[in-house]
Formats: C-alpha cells, structure tokens, sequence
C-alpha cells in the first residue's frame, strides 16, 4: 500500500485528514472549454480548497464516463487537444499551485505514446501518477513496471462486486489512494450514493487500504462530509465539469469553495 | 506450453499471440469473470450442447446449405465457387447463431435482461428474437446514424419488443453503441448479461462467440468433403469485427492446404480516409477491452470508420484474427465500396440470390481470387447474410429506387 514519505498523493491525503475530515480531490479534463481555461480551471480549485487534482486526458470511447464529462471530452477533442497537452498543462498548474496533480486516462493513449516514454514526460512536467479506468492490476505488468521505476502513483479502482482477493490486489498494487467506485455506474451526480460506498470501504481497510478516496456520483459539501466520515478523501468530477461549463473558471472556483466545506465538518 | 499448442485450433483466450486479454473496468470484472466460469461449465455440459444444437437445427435451421454458383464463377477465373448459406438462416444472418449461445448461457446465470450493440442492425434482430423466445427483456444500442440509415430493422426490433436507444455520444455509429452498452452493463450487471455481437471485447468474448459461430466451418468442412470429395483450397469471409470470418476459418486452422481470405471493407478506398480495413491499415492497440489491431490517430483516439455495409464499418477487429495475420495463416485484404457493389449485383442476376452488403465483400474478394488460382482451384465462401435489409441501400446505388426510396417509373 502507499508509503507515505515516497507518495505526494498519499502524503497529502494524510495531511488533510491530520487537519480536517479529509481530503478533496477534484477532476477537470484537459482542454476543455481551452488549454488555458483548463489550467486556470485547476488552479481555481486548488486555491479554493481542492487538496488533490485529477487532471482527465479526453479520450475518444470512454466507457466509465457518464453524459457531462463525455460532452466536455469531446468538445475538447473537436477543439483539437492532443495528448502532450496534458503535459503542458500538468507543468503549468505545478509551477502556480503546490497541490499533486495525477492524471486520469484511457489506457490507449498511454500505450501508443509508449508506457515509458509517457512516465518519464509526466515526471519532467511535475505530475504525481496516473489513474486508469481500464486498466487493472491483472491486466498492467507494464505500468507497474514502469510506476515502480519512477515512483510515479499509481491508482487503480476497487467496485463494489470486486472480490476480496481482487480488493487485495487493488490496495496492495495502489499507491497514492485507492479509488474506491461508490456505486455501479458511471460518472455522473447521484442524489443518493446508497450504502454500497460505506461497505466497500469497510472491505477495504479488512484489506489494509491506509489511504482511500470515494468517487462517482459525488456532487454535495453533505455528500463529501459523509463520505469522510469514513473514507480519506471524496472525488469530485461531473459537478465541477458542469460548473465549468456553465459558469467559466469563476462558478467553478465557487463550487470547489462550496464543496472544500464538506472537508471541515 | 502443452503440446495443444500444435494445434491453432486449441486457442482459448485471453490471449491469442500478443493480441486479446482484457481491458476493461474493474466494475465489469466481477460479470466477466461470472461469464467466463459459466461458460467453461456449459462447454463441459452435454445438455447445454444437446440444447444448442436442438435449437440451430429447430429454430435456426442448421445446418445450413452449401450452393454451388457456376454461373457467377464464369467471371471469377472458372473456379469452383462453393457458398455456405448462412443467409438462410432464421433471422438471415450467422448472428443467430452466437446470440442462441449467449441467450442460452444468459439463462443458466440466471439473467434476465439482454443488452446488445448493433451497427447494421442484424446483430441487434437477432438479440431481439432470443429474447422474444427466453421471455427475456431486450434494449438494443444503436449509433443514431445508423438508426436513421436502417429504419427497417430498428422497426423490426422493436416488433419484435425490443426497446432501441439511438446512441447520439460520440460519432453515433457501432463503436459508440458499443460505449453505451458497456456503460449499461456496468450500471445493470446483475440483472443483465451484454450479449456482444462479435469476436472482439474483453476476455471471454472473443473466444466464446468464436466457439458458437464455428459450428458454420465444422459443417462446411464436412459437406466440402461430402460433395467434392476434397478439402477446398481456399476459405473467404468478409471481416468487421470478424466474426462470420472466425466462424468459418476456424474449423480449417489446422488444414494448411486451405487458404483464408478475410476480406475488409476499404470504402473508398485504403489511400483515403473512408475505409474500414483494420488490419490492412491499423495498428495495434486497446479497444473496447481487448488488445488487436484498430484506427487510431497518433495519440491513440480512435478514428472513424467508413464503408458503404453498415456491418462492417467498425474501427476494430477481433483479437483472434489479428493474431492470424500477424502468424501468416490468414490473408486481410481490403475490398472497395465499389467492388463489393458490383459482386452484389452479379450474384443478383447470375444466380439469383440476394447477398448482404457486407458478404459481397467476400464475393468481391473470391472474384479476384478465383482469377489467380485458375480454373482447377475450389474456393468456399461464407455468404453471411441475405440482402432483404440492404435493399433500399442498393437500390439506391444502381439507381433503381430515387432518393426517397420509391421505385423509379
């Protein structure tokens, strides 16, 4: 599981929970509604108590994301994002805000602009790790094997029908956090995230997760301090997106305000 | 490795070469793995085979026919041409077969609830049918384009009580239908088995839609014995995701006399941009949860496809097929628009049977073959499908109905 003292990610999730109830972690893709907008976007939310930043790659056939993120994926890609653009923006948010930033991707690209090749540029740009939605620990000998030769993070997800010995292999293969599915779903805001999040967590610190974050469907400040009244960090993406979308770099400053309130309860 | 490997035939996934494996949610792992156990019991279970067939020979009408096509092989060099009728199967298409297979296994874990992609929209009939005769609930996935370019068969799915969400995310064709049925799949896995309609997908997929298509080689080979007293020197299907092609390959694996044609869609042609030839012009890559050859740009986005057969225009293929090629033991060339048109016609009216868009591609492919073997040569090929649901697409190519579909007076 994450070793603290190597994990930026992990290390700042333990901070937040010394300090508060927990950690926020906060998703916007990369290049949406521009490339400028985008890092100024993320930079907004970490100056408004966002502690952990999820930076999406758009990807043409992303299978685990709900109609708000798809929409602003593709109009991303119609603008005409290219993939070492996350680059770029990871070094931009860096060089004007402290926070960790892990980059959430498909594995596709990953695998075209070569495994290696992409590890070592998002270590030059100052990223933290990577978040593959379609990548297991069973199906990623190559990741691991290039994570643990950078010490790049490295999370996978846990769901509620993984089995025990797959929850084991999640936590003990995650480094950073573990991203714990809260429901079967996609992404997307759910006014009920149901008990399923709050059991699967249980099964996961059987399994000796230390540092876990709950994502999908979470959209509230009421959400997030549930949420950390169990878990260590709560992942917030489709909201954000929408208040980004609809309101510029200024309303999603003032919903990362609004839900950062949720970490001090 | 055990000495099956000397046989091609003993692949079972998830691997075939570097191709396959499964990438994929760790939401649907739990589903995929349930899956892939039922299966592996039903493959050792008498009664789930005697049910099977029971129900291809009752329902399906297998085994299908072959027919002998001499006045169409007068223009493909004088070659013995030789089609297994998949055509007329129940449902009009070698998609009946895989979706009684799943719909079946779909019954033993208990699931009531079916959910399939569809391009052309034959994948998604047949889906609809099985689910009318398990008493199963039925929602089929379609691109809205393809909604709109195959109105009879979104009509002939929901006749059958299917429900047919048009797909309007992404380029709103097959892959997109695709996305959406594995997003349903990961909000609905308990009650709902994704029935996919091809050999391509995660682990178990391509292997086991690939088990319940072979029965078309397995019979062809033996009534290929049974009528020319040989094996046929070559084998040719058309290929989108493949699976018609793996199906009839598959039993020929092993008989290194035969050749395999698979034959891409190439729309317009390689050297554009409106093709659908995956293995001709693709690389490897990760779609849709398996490792094989795609359309993809520089960063790995995959591009859009395009043919003139809505049934093969799919950016993908099937794992098993990539791994064919890449040993050298089937041959993908790619057959235009243009060329698959003209093979439609001339099995028209040289003997009087209709073809799927997507099987005169195969048709369009065995001319040109049949020309370099020479008139001594015997080729089999897979008629996949009947032309019914391409009838108002051809007949607006040779110009036979107007731009609205009415007949030309």
């Amino acid at each position: 599981m994450s070793d603290t003292t190597v994990s930026p990610v992990a290390s700042t999730i333990a901070a937040a929970k010394a300090e508060r109830a927990g950690a926020l972690v906060g998703y916007l893709p990369v290049g949406f509604p521009s490339l400028d907008a985008s890092v100024d976007a993320a930079v907004a939310l970490v100056e408004n108590g966002v502690d952990v930043l999820e930076l999406g790659l758009p990807y043409s056939d992303p299978v685990m994301d709900g109609p708000v993120i798809q929409a602003a994926t593709v109009a991303a890609l119609e603008a005409g994002v290219r993939l070492r653009d996350a680059f770029t923006a990871v070094e931009r948010i860096r060089s004007r805000v402290d926070a960790p930033v892990l980059v959430m991707t498909y594995w596709n690209p990953v695998l075209q602009y070569g495994v290696d090749r992409f590890a070592d540029d998002l270590v030059s740009a100052g990223g933290a790790g990577l978040i593959t939605p379609d990548l297991t620990v069973d199906s990623g000998a190559d990741w691991l094997a290039t994570s643990d030769r950078t010490g790049l993070d490295r999370v996978f997800l846990a769901a509620p029908t993984s089995t025990d010995e797959r929850l084991r292999l999640a936590v003990d293969s995650s480094r950073g956090f573990v991203y714990t599915v809260s429901t079967m779903g996609i992404t997307g805001a759910r006014a009920d995230l149901g008990t399923a999040a709050r059991a699967l967590v249980a099964r996961l610190r059987e399994q000796g997760a230390d540092s876990l974050a709950v994502g999908i469907g979470v959209s509230t400040a009421d959400q997030i301090a549930e949420i950390l009244s169990y878990a260590d960090g709560a992942i917030v993406g489709s909201a954000l997106v929408k208040a980004l979308s609809d309101g510029g770099v200024p309303a999603v400053a003032r919903l990362a305000a609004e839900l950062a309130e949720g970490t001090r309860r | 490795m055990t000495d099956t490997r000397t046989s091609l035939r003993a692949e079972t996934g998830p691997f075939f070469g570097e191709f396959g494996g499964r990438f994929m949610p760790e939401s649907l792992i739990a589903a995929l793995d349930e899956l892939d156990e039922a299966y592996q019991l039903a493959k050792l279970d008498p009664e789930f085979h005697r049910e099977l067939a029971e129900l291809g020979r009752s329902y399906t009408g297998r085994p299908s026919i072959l027919t002998e096509v001499p006045r169409f092989a007068k223009h493909a060099g004088g070659a013995r041409i030789i089609l297994k009728r998949e055509d007329l199967n129940h449902t009009g298409s070698h998609k009946i077969n895989n979706v009684l297979g799943q719909a079946l296994l779909a019954k033993r874990i208990g699931k009531h609830r079916l959910i399939a992609e569809t391009g052309a929209g034959q994948h998604g009939v047949a889906t609809a049918t099985a689910a009318a005769l398990f008493g199963m609930e039925c929602v089929v996935y379609m691109g809205e384009v393809d909604t709109e370019r195959q109105a009879l068969n979104v009509a002939r799915m929901r006749l059958l009580g299917a429900e047919v969400i048009p797909v309007k995310s992404g380029t709103r064709t097959l892959k997109d239908a695709l996305n959406e049925a594995f997003r349903d799949w990961v909000a609905n896995v308990e009650s709902t088995h994704y029935l996919l309609g091809t050999v391509a997908g995660p682990h178990p997929f391509p292997a086991m839609v690939r088990d319940f298509v072979k029965v078309i080689g397995e019979e062809a080979r033996q009534q290929m014995l049974d009528l020319t007293g040989a094996l046929p020197d070559a084998v040719t299907a058309c290929v989108g995701g493949g699976s018609n092609a793996i199906g009839i390959f598959h039993a020929f694996l092993d008989d290194t006399s035969v050749g395999l044609y698979g034959y891409e869609a190439a729309g317009d042609g390689v050297d554009t941009l409106r093709h659908a030839a995956t293995i001709t012009k693709g690389r490897p890559g990760v779609l849709h949860g398996s490792r094989s050859y795609m359309l993809q740009d520089e960063d790995g986005q995959t591009l859009d496809s395009h043919s003139i057969s809505a049934g093969l225009d799919y950016p993908g293929v099937g794992p098993e097929h990539a791994w064919l090629s890449s040993i050298g033991r089937a041959n993908y060339l790619p057959v235009t628009d243009t060329a698959a048109m003209e093979a439609f016609r001339l099995l028209c009216t040289t003997e009087g049977i209709i073809p799927a868009i997507e099987s005169a591609h195969a048709l369009a492919g065995t001319i040109e073959l049949g020309r370099e073997l020479g008139p001594d040569a015997t080729i089999l090929v897979s008629l996949s499908g009947r032309g019914d649901k391409d009838v108002e697409t051809a007949g607006r190519y040779f110009d036979v109905l107007d731009e609205n579909g009415n007949a030309r007076v």
